[in-house]
């Protein structure tokens, strides 16, 4: 069973245009004691799905759909009034709503039965009085699908403004909030993109990491410090440098502190964003190594989040690959690279220079990554992609399944991947 | 068309009144003696971690920066003295592309006005059509067509991509005889990346341009370059034909760089670099050979004599008392096996 599971996330910004759609229905999970790579370029949605993940979006991000479990307790869902209103918008019936529903009713059932319901109570009990209001328009008779729609929404509205209201809201956003710190670092951790800057140059490395220590767990000073000079072996330096302040540190060493201050509070899931993007290629293999075996030593699961394909290739048992907000490939990490069946990922392995092997003509993928807040309609690859047909302009593709865990977004992934088209 | 003799800059750091009255003046060493040739239609690569000197190489061979030693003959002439309208010419004849397309671009300047900067610097021509032509011209050249299209755009209305492109026609305008490159595709994504380094390469052949291509990344230069030239701590340590530093590496660092560069391929096994420590700070470099303290086969003689670059085999230099003699170049058995006594050395710096 998955040790993370992301089902169905929408995560939209707000900006003036109008919404960045930085990830939309994104399926996902995470296995115990395995490592992920997600891959993708910048502004593909990879940065934006951790820190959904953790709740650590900035104010103007939303979820709209979706939910996020781990160890199989609720983490966090799209509020029930966001979910709706999005099916409404994106002409969902009253089939479609009736459906949402059913699926909501269900988990809500088995989420007041976990350990996380008595944090997260207020949110379960606002959508369960949600579900009851909207259940009581379905059931009203005699209205044709328009006038039960806006039916509809003048319930979501209606519930909506009752939990944006003072009360409601604080005991909203708390359980939410109560429900994070109960996981972020304890269960999972997070290793920031850029090293250099996640350290606050005014304190010591060491009461950095204390502070995490001091916040999660119940240690004595003595067993605080211990356990931070168990890190520092932990990650090869020397404990005494746990006193020394971050400018004291190079970068590969600064690194390493972080991967230390991820690891404190013994977590079952590591998230690594970049981890090794700003260091220089020696220091770079020894991070990665380090890692891998940190992995192993400790059964960790990771996602380690990169645009660097080949470093995927070094750590990761399986690869999940993100184009414009979308997974569009995801499978075992020797499948994917071996036949890929999307033509982004064809593309993506076949524009990588590599030093080992003869050398190749690397081919590019034309044109540049679509805005995501008006996507192109089909296909989001459409545009760039070489394969494309009518039908990619016209319909979403769905994922299909090519082969055991591996599949594709693309309307010809079996043909492209039994090398009927090539 | 390039000969570079015994090349260097050293930055004077801060002292203090006091530090200079006691002569206590100290130096980065960003480029310590380098001595190299370019032959007309080559691409040099130039490879290193960050600060080897591989990008104040790039600026000297511009002189955007002044050497503090040695000469650079430029088809003969010595661009190390150049000064007025002799510079002026000379740089005329050079351009440079640099890494980061959204610091490069005059956010307010229409990509027509970036583009047209050089011609009006240089007096290239009075009429505005004239002007417009050329300016049009080089954008196609760069892949930004129809022209037409991307003349009066501002930058921040462009991909990275194209920006890099318009820094690429910006340098080609002038028609010169040389470009220094400096990391010109590590800001870009992976996609678009290949892109600009084919679109560099065809302008090459088009043009007959002469190019230094100077990058971190050991893949991409491989793709690009003609020869490399390995840098370590202002030095290079190691100038060969592109292939035969990536299948026969002779310097024990290119050894170690080649071997820590991920392969994208799952299946592929690679060893552990045995390189120790970290780089020493370019202020106070290490006696005798510089990448001493962080070689796996150091001997007593590299802690005491510095090693001159020598031709090892034809057209292959390297800067090592061994060179030739120690590790089996290029072959990842060589590296795995023996690598793991070198780890726990490595664990503890």
């Amino acid at each position: 069973m998955a040790l993370l599971e992301i089902s169905n996330l929408r995560t939209y910004y707000r900006v003036r245009k109008g919404e960045v759609k930085a990830v939309d229905g994104v399926d996902f999970h995470a296995d115990r004691g395995r490592t992920v790579g997600l891959v993708g370029e910048s502004g593909c949605g990879k940065t934006t799905l951790a820190f959904g993940i953790l709740q650590l979006l900035p104010y103007n991000a939303r979820i709209v759909t979706g939910e996020v479990r781990f160890n199989d307790e609720l983490v966090f869902r799209a509020p029930l009034t966001n979910e709706l209103s999005y099916y409404l918008e994106h002409d969902g019936g009253p089939a479609v709503v009736d459906a949402v529903l059913a699926r909501r009713k269900q988990a809500l059932d088995r989420d007041r039965t976990t350990q996380a319901a008595d944090v997260l109570g207020p949110l379960l009990q606002e959508e369960a009085y949600l579900i009851e209001d909207v259940e009581k328009v379905l059931a009203e008779d005699g209205r044709d699908a328009e006038a039960t729609k806006t039916a509809l929404a003048r319930v979501i509205d209606r519930r909506a403004r009752t939990m944006n209201r003072g009360f409601t809201r604080r005991a909203l956003r708390r359980s939410m909030e109560n429900r994070m710190s109960n996981l972020r670092w304890s269960e999972i951790s997070m290793i920031f993109q850029g090293a250099m800057n996640a350290f606050n140059p005014v304190y010591r490395i060491g009461d950095q990491i204390e502070e995490a220590l001091e916040a999660h767990l119940d240690l004595t000073p003595e067993e605080r410090d211990k356990r931070i000079q168990e890190l520092f072996s932990l990650v090869g330096m020397r404990p005494e440098r746990a006193k020394g302040y971050p400018h004291e540190f190079s970068g590969g060493m600064k690194q390493r502190a972080m991967i230390a201050m991820a690891l404190a509070c013994k977590p079952d899931l590591v998230i690594a964003d970049e981890p090794t993007t700003a260091l220089d290629v020696i220091m770079q293999d020894r991070i990665l190594a380090e890692i891998r075996d940190l992995q192993q030593e400790l059964n960790l699961s990771m996602i380690i989040i990169t645009h660097d394909i080949s470093v995927v290739a070094e750590v990761s048992d399986r690869i999940v690959i993100m184009y414009a907000g979308e997974i569009v490939e995801e499978g075992p990490i020797v499948a994917v690279f071996e036949r890929p069946a999307h033509p982004y990922a064809i593309g993506l392995l076949g524009a990588f220079p590599s030093v080992k092997g003869p050398k190749k003509k690397l081919e590019a993928i034309p044109g540049s990554p679509p805005d995501l807040v008006n996507p192109p309609p089909g296909c989001r690859f459409h545009p760039r992609c070489r394969f494309a047909q009518d039908i990619c302009q016209r319909v979403v593709p769905q994922l299909v399944e090519v082969d055991k865990g591996h599949s594709a977004r693309c309307h010809f992934a079996k043909e492209i991947f039994t090398g009927v088209m090539a | 068309m390039w000969d570079v003799r015994g090349l260097r800059k050293l930055f004077p750091l801060k002292s203090g009144i006091l530090g200079s009255l006691l002569g206590r003046e100290q130096y980065v060493h960003a480029v310590d003696g380098i001595s190299f040739k370019i032959k007309k239609g080559e691409i040099l690569g130039i490879v290193g971690e960050s600060g080897c000197g591989k990008s104040t190489t790039g600026r000297l061979l511009v002189r955007l920066e002044d050497p503090t030693e040695g000469s650079m003959l430029f088809h003969g002439d010595d661009i190390a003295a150049l000064k007025g309208s002799t510079l002026r010419d000379f740089r005329r004849r050079v351009q440079m592309i640099f890494q980061d397309p959204y610091e490069s671009l005059n956010p307010r300047f229409t990509v027509m006005d970036a583009v047209a900067e050089p011609l009006i610097v240089h007096g290239v021509t009075d009429s505005i059509e004239a002007r417009e032509d050329l300016v049009a011209r080089a954008l196609e050249h760069a892949e930004l067509h129809p022209a037409a299209d991307f003349e009066y755009r501002y930058p921040h209305e462009l991909s990275g991509g194209q920006r890099q492109r318009v820094a690429i026609a910006r340098a080609i305008v002038l028609q010169p005889e040389f470009i220094v490159a400096d990391e010109p595709v590590s800001m870009l994504d992976v996609s678009i990346r290949a892109g600009v380094m084919n679109l560099l390469l065809r302008l090459r052949d088009e043009f007959h341009l002469t190019l230094v291509f100077i990058s971190h990344d050991v893949g991409v230069t491989r793709y690009m370059s003609d020869r490399i030239a390995v840098m370590y701590l202002g030095r290079i340590v190691e100038l060969a034909s592109a292939e035969e530093v990536i299948q026969n590496p002779l310097h024990p660092y290119t050894q170690a760089l080649l071997t820590s560069v991920p392969v994208p391929d799952p299946k592929f096994q690679r060893g552990r670099a045995k390189i120790i420590g970290e780089l020493p700070s370019p202020i106070d470099l290490p006696s005798g050979c510089t990448f001493h303290p962080r070689c796996p086969y150091v001997q007593e003689i590299c802690r005491t004599t510095k090693p001159e670059l020598r031709e090892i085999t034809p057209g292959h230099f390297a800067e090592c008392h061994f060179a030739g003699e120690v590790g089996i170049a290029g072959s990842p058995e060589m590296a795995s096996a023996p690598s793991m006594s070198a780890e726990p050395e490595a664990r503890a710096t």
